[in-house]
């Protein structure tokens, strides 16, 4: 019995340093004072300082966050509204919306790329930062609208009527009825969506122009050659994520918490 | 009930105009020849016979297929083991390791593959502990075996997470009663707790052969610019010689695969569960 135990301690030991080395990795050699990516020769901030005196990496940084800040909002507003929105309508239409809605879950996502990179050529439409928020709102609407309907199947639906039957404009019954039992999943998917913009690669490389790149796209194009300037950058998305992470997984707790002293 | 039905119509026209458009734009490409404008459409299956009557992209198909079925049955053979022990480890533990396996998944992909790359050079990582060992240089980086341990890194999580679902959604009462009727561990593992996980094991086969099969990057960045799989080409046709019809075609080949390989699997799924079924 014992030896089991420690046989499994020693194969979780093991998958966790599987998972976590690479990420180590390339957080120990950010601080590397010589060029190489094998050989620690010392601590140094210099690739930071490079990192922020690189133009292209910056800005390919503010992009990212642009991008993901603006797809996030967009997604998370009109993913909810939908949400509810088919919550309420004909069977065969929500059936109909969800399938749909499922095809750039479940599509390999270079086919999806490639879609909408012939779709905003054919439109005409030039391929830079427009496109690329078209796009990445595109693939994070449906993050909300799945992690959003689960917390709509278990509302009461008579609650809404009940506010509207009272007197409550739509508007109202939405904000200060639907809205706030809802939530946790609103956040969560304003959170994956967050995360999906953040770290998405094949589909900006598709469908960007105009010589707008985000930080994947950077990191793609720069790692042809060795530059230990992207060991620093992705240590700062290492970084962003695991906020946003963090943030994920506490705010639950926060709520429950906030819950359990409201209902004392 | 009525009330706020409409707030779903705006998104109806999106998907129609983002997803389905673009989707049928690939399926109109894939059957037409290059240079056509809007209104000279000229159907053809050029572009697929094209595509089937080269040895080159023949290889390249052989060669995908080969390195996304080596990775998925890698990803089962490790990940059921550590989705088992952790679905047999205490709860608060459980949250915990769930949560090990799931953040680097939301850690960007590029950066945890370009992080290997450094890690399997000639005198990186793994050949300087194998060098301590007194174990000589091995080319590890730019072969078939670091594409498919990139590919096993970036999708076990997705294998791990599926099957570890299925084996704590089991009730435990079934293991309880097979061992008062006798069964050992081995005959209970065997008869009960491996049939009614399959179906983690078959949504997590879908979860990893998926991307596998359609990775571009991957092969790229531990691959090397020579090494060439299905994603590559596609990727290729589209960004560098500009031939959207046979890209399409291409991906078109790629989706018929793919739902063709996801219909064996459920296939299989059904088969074994109907013979589980016979024997209980």
């Amino acid at each position: 019995m014992k030896q089991k135990r420690i046989f499994s301690k020693l194969v979780l030991l093991l998958t966790g340093l599987f998972f976590y080395l690479p990420i180590l990795y390339i957080i120990v050699f950010s601080f590397n004072d010589g060029r190489s990516l094998t050989k620690f020769e010392g601590f140094s901030l210099r690739w930071y300082d490079k990192m922020f005196s690189d133009s292209s990496m910056m800005e390919a940084l503010g992009y990212t966050i642009l991008i993901a800040c603006i797809a996030t909002v967009v997604s998370t507003i009109v993913g909810t509204l939908t949400a509810i929105g088919l919550s309420r309508s004909r069977k065969i239409m929500r059936s109909l919306v969800m399938q749909i809605n499922d095809l750039p879950v479940l599509n390999p996502e270079i086919v999806t790329a490639i879609g909408l990179l012939m779709f905003f050529s054919s439109l005409g439409i030039s391929k830079g930062l427009g496109t690329l928020i078209l796009a990445h709102i595109m693939f994070c609407i449906p993050y909300v609208i799945l992690s959003v309907t689960p917390k709509l199947r278990s509302l009461d639906p008579n609650l809404a009527d009940a506010a509207l039957d009272l007197g409550a404009t739509p508007f109202q019954a939405l904000m200060q009825v639907i809205v706030p039992q809802i939530t946790p999943g609103i956040l969560s998917g304003a959170l994956i969506a967050f995360t999906m913009s953040f770290d998405d690669f094949i589909i900006s490389y598709f469908v960007t122009g105009n010589g707008i790149s985000n930080i994947s796209i950077i990191v793609y194009t720069m790692s042809k050659r060795i530059n230990p300037s992207i060991n620093a950058l992705s240590t700062v998305v290492i970084l962003l994520i695991t906020i946003a992470l963090i943030l994920i997984n506490i705010i639950p707790i926060i709520q429950e918490k906030k819950k359990g002293r409201n209902a004392k | 009930m009525k009330e706020f039905r409409n707030m779903a119509f705006p998104y109806v026209i999106w998907i129609a105009v983002m997803i389905v458009a673009p989707m049928l734009l690939i399926l109109l490409y894939a059957f037409t020849t290059a240079g056509n404008d809007v209104t000279t459409f000229h159907f053809t299956l050029e572009n697929f016979t094209r595509f089937f009557s080269d040895m080159v992209f023949l290889e390249v198909l052989r060669r995908s297929l080969f390195i996304a079925i080596i990775t998925t049955v890698i990803c089962i053979v490790l990940g059921y083991p550590i989705a088992y022990i952790i679905a047999n480890s205490q709860i608060k533990h459980q949250v915990r390791l769930i949560l090990m396996i799931t953040i680097p998944t939301w850690i960007n992909m590029l950066v945890r593959t370009y992080a290997w790359m450094g890690i399997l050079q000639d005198n990186g990582l793994v050949n300087q502990i194998l060098g301590f060992f007194g174990i000589g240089h091995v080319t590890l980086l730019y072969t078939d075996f670091a594409v498919i341990l990139g590919m096993v890194y970036n999708f076990i999580p997705f294998m791990i997470l599926q099957i570890h679902a299925s084996l704590t959604k089991m009730d435990k009462s079934y293991l309880e009663a097979a061992s008062d009727l006798g069964a050992d561990k081995v005959q209970s593992f065997l008869k009960i707790t491996l049939p009614l996980s399959l179906p983690g094991v078959i949504s997590g086969i879908t979860l990893v052969f998926l991307p596998a099969v359609s990775s571009f990057f991957i092969p790229k960045l531990l691959g090397g610019g020579q090494y060439v799989l299905i994603g590559n080409v596609i990727e290729s046709q589209f960004l560098t010689s500009g031939d959207w019809n046979f890209g399409s075609a291409i991906s078109v080949i790629m989706a018929i695969i793919i739902m063709f390989s996801m219909y064996l699997t459920k296939k299989v799924d059904k088969d074994e569960s109907a013979k589980g079924g016979d024997t209980v």
